[in-house]
């Protein structure tokens, strides 16, 4: 670690306690000094980390020229734990839902204050982490260059995580600024900002220095993830607080300009944290792990070029028969019906990319985590043009056959290829011959799908089943169904679908399990012949 | 700028716009010049990994 960056990290600390002590002291309300607090004594901690690190730690010489995967590490195990607290709670949800007395009455455990904790802690805990980890991973190994910095990657996870407790603790505290995926508060969002920054900076700064003359395509798919969610982030969260010292902010939208920027942010956070930024881990993972090269490299650049352009049009699929122009709503569906082409193009190419392979689903589960999660994100993708035609969407909207979709791309395509990446990586990063068991990496496969597959079918039936009670006339124009008669309805698929997410939690729960038991354990890979011979440029 | 500009740019140059970068890209992805840049790439990560080069 240079000088200078020491500095700068003690730098940076104090002023992060000292702006965090004048919150405290100019706070409106209670709930800002509490995060205040969080954020100081988040800093006092920074500090002790830093001195100890910088103390420890042995200057790295060039002859000791190694990769940088103690960030990826923590990353791995911090994702697994977020992971393990957004199913836990998603869980409790769908067992509220179910058993509404679940929520024992008290204001910090109702739907509303929990749910976002769910859906943060998937998204950004579990899917955020799983991504910086292994972008840091991928851009070093495909670079054949060492990370940028020793202190900023470590900042950029803190930070990252920093943030990630912030809006945890700040929803149950009652603290939100309503915008779905983006419930923080604006200091919370200004600190996300500069982590952000900081990640963009680290990224670029590694392929600026990288050994290899073509910039891999999982690079642009990372890339993509970083620059265009600095770009949403900040636009949607341009908002003026009441006072320096409160929590509670107001947007700078209105009306529906502040719906279209919502759902502008909402769907490309679903485009570029949930799939660009996951497709680079599956044009990594997927090829390393079965040791064969991508199917077809063309095909991933028109596909990344296709995804990029087009999923910034299709925010306004989800404002269908709104107060937005008519136009808009016609573009977001077109756009939405093309983008079915390059985000099959990516599945095709995951799905060929194993041809030839077969033998490996057999013996290497971990691939089969791979496989399906790829087949997952061409059901969702295929799933989510479709409904976002303007007739289908007129019967799907507003019912739980949404909820179907996030779910089959978030249970179905992200966390099963984060698992996959996770049993791949974790025998690397670790140094070991393979996962402990991979009988348990089997059952969490064939638990996880399960859950998914009762989830998915779960929701589709009580959201058709809502749609069509919502719209049953008699022949004098009057509803035939009233709204509690579809809330009673959804009663069996509810139960459904929480035996679902909990047969998922429990398939996460071994795999978290073996994973400790794989770093714990004694077996340690054959160490490789050391001697390398200068590489041929 | 009244709302119906507005549209009518979005409507038409944005069309164009998306047009030229599709083709631009196809173009990128299929010259033959690039083809061994490509290729080489492919088998990039597949590559023997344990250290860094710098």
């Amino acid at each position: 670690m240079s000088q200078s960056e020491t500095l700068f990290g003690f730098i940076g600390l104090g002023g992060l306690a000292l702006v965090s002590l004048v919150t405290v002291a100019i706070s409106h309300d209670h709930l800002m000094a509490i995060h205040g607090g969080m954020f100081f004594a988040a800093a006092l901690l920074g500090t002790v980390a830093l001195i100890t690190y910088a103390t420890r730690r042995k200057p790295i010489s060039p002859e000791s020229l190694e990769y940088n995967d103690e960030v990826t590490r923590a990353g791995i195990l911090i994702a697994l734990f977020w992971g393990i607290v957004g199913f836990a709670v998603g869980d409790w949800l769908a067992w509220q839902l179910t058993y509404p007395a679940l929520n024992f009455d008290l204001p910090w455990t109702n739907f509303g204050r929990l749910r976002p904790v769910h859906t943060s802690a998937v998204i950004f805990g579990f899917g955020g982490n799983a991504l910086i980890a292994t972008s840091f991973y991928v851009v070093q190994r495909t670079s054949k260059a060492r990370l940028a910095g020793t202190l900023a990657p470590w900042f950029v996870l803190l930070g990252f995580n920093l943030f990630c407790i912030i809006a945890a603790t700040g929803y149950l505290l009652g603290i939100t600024q309503s915008r779905e995926y983006a419930e923080p508060e604006w200091y919370a969002d200004i600190w996300l900002v500069v982590v952000w920054v900081t990640y963009f900076i680290v990224y670029m700064k590694t392929l600026a220095r990288r050994a290899e003359p073509h910039i891999y395509v999982a690079n642009w798919y990372y890339l993509a993830f970083i620059v265009v969610v600095a770009m949403l982030h900040i636009v949607n969260a341009l908002a003026v607080p009441i006072a320096l010292g409160a929590t509670k902010s107001y947007g700078l939208f209105s009306g529906v300009q502040d719906a279209m920027t919502q759902w502008w942010y909402g769907h490309n956070a679903v485009g570029f944290f949930l799939t660009a930024g996951f497709l680079g881990m599956m044009y990594y993972f997927l090829p390393k792990s079965v040791d064969r090269p991508i199917y077809s490299y063309r095909l991933g650049i028109i596909g990344f070029w296709g995804i990029t352009f087009m999923y910034l049009w299709v925010g306004s699929h989800h404002l269908h028969y709104t107060a937005l122009p008519d136009w808009v709503q016609t573009l977001g569906m077109t756009f939405s019906i093309v983008l079915l082409v390059p985000s099959w193009s990516a599945m095709i190419n995951g799905v060929m990319t194993l041809n030839g392979a077969w033998d490996k689903l057999r013996t290497d589960p971990s691939i089969r985590f791979l496989l399906a999660a790829v087949a997952f994100y061409g059901l969702s993708t295929f799933e989510g043009s479709f409904m976002a035609i303007k007739a289908v969407n007129s019967l799907s909207h507003y019912t739980d056959w949404t909820v179907g979709h996030v779910h089959g791309g978030a249970l179905g395509w992200l966390g099963l290829i984060t698992f996959g990446t996770i049993y791949t990586l974790v025998p690397w990063l670790w140094k070991r011959p393979g996962m402990y068991s991979s009988r348990m990496v089997a059952w969490h496969f064939w638990l996880g799908l399960a859950g998914v597959v009762i989830y998915l079918t779960s929701m589709w039936n009580s959201g058709i089943t809502q749609a069509l009670m919502w719209r049953t006339y008699d022949e004098a124009g009057y509803f035939d169904y009233s709204f509690i008669d579809s809330v009673v309805a959804m009663h069996p698929y509810y139960f459904a679908r929480a035996l679902g997410g909990l047969l998922y939690l429990l398939g996460a729960l071994i795999g978290a399990y073996n994973v400790w038991r794989t770093i714990k354990s004694g077996m340690v890979e054959t160490e490789l012949p050391k001697a390398q011979p200068e590489p041929v440029r | 700028m009244s709302y119906d500009d507005l549209a009518y740019f979005a409507q038409t140059w944005g069309l164009i716009y998306l047009m030229v970068i599709f083709f631009a890209v196809v173009v990128y992805a299929f010259l033959p010049a690039n083809k061994k840049r490509f290729d080489r790439a492919a088998r990039q990560p597949l590559e023997k990994d344990d250290r860094p080069w710098r």
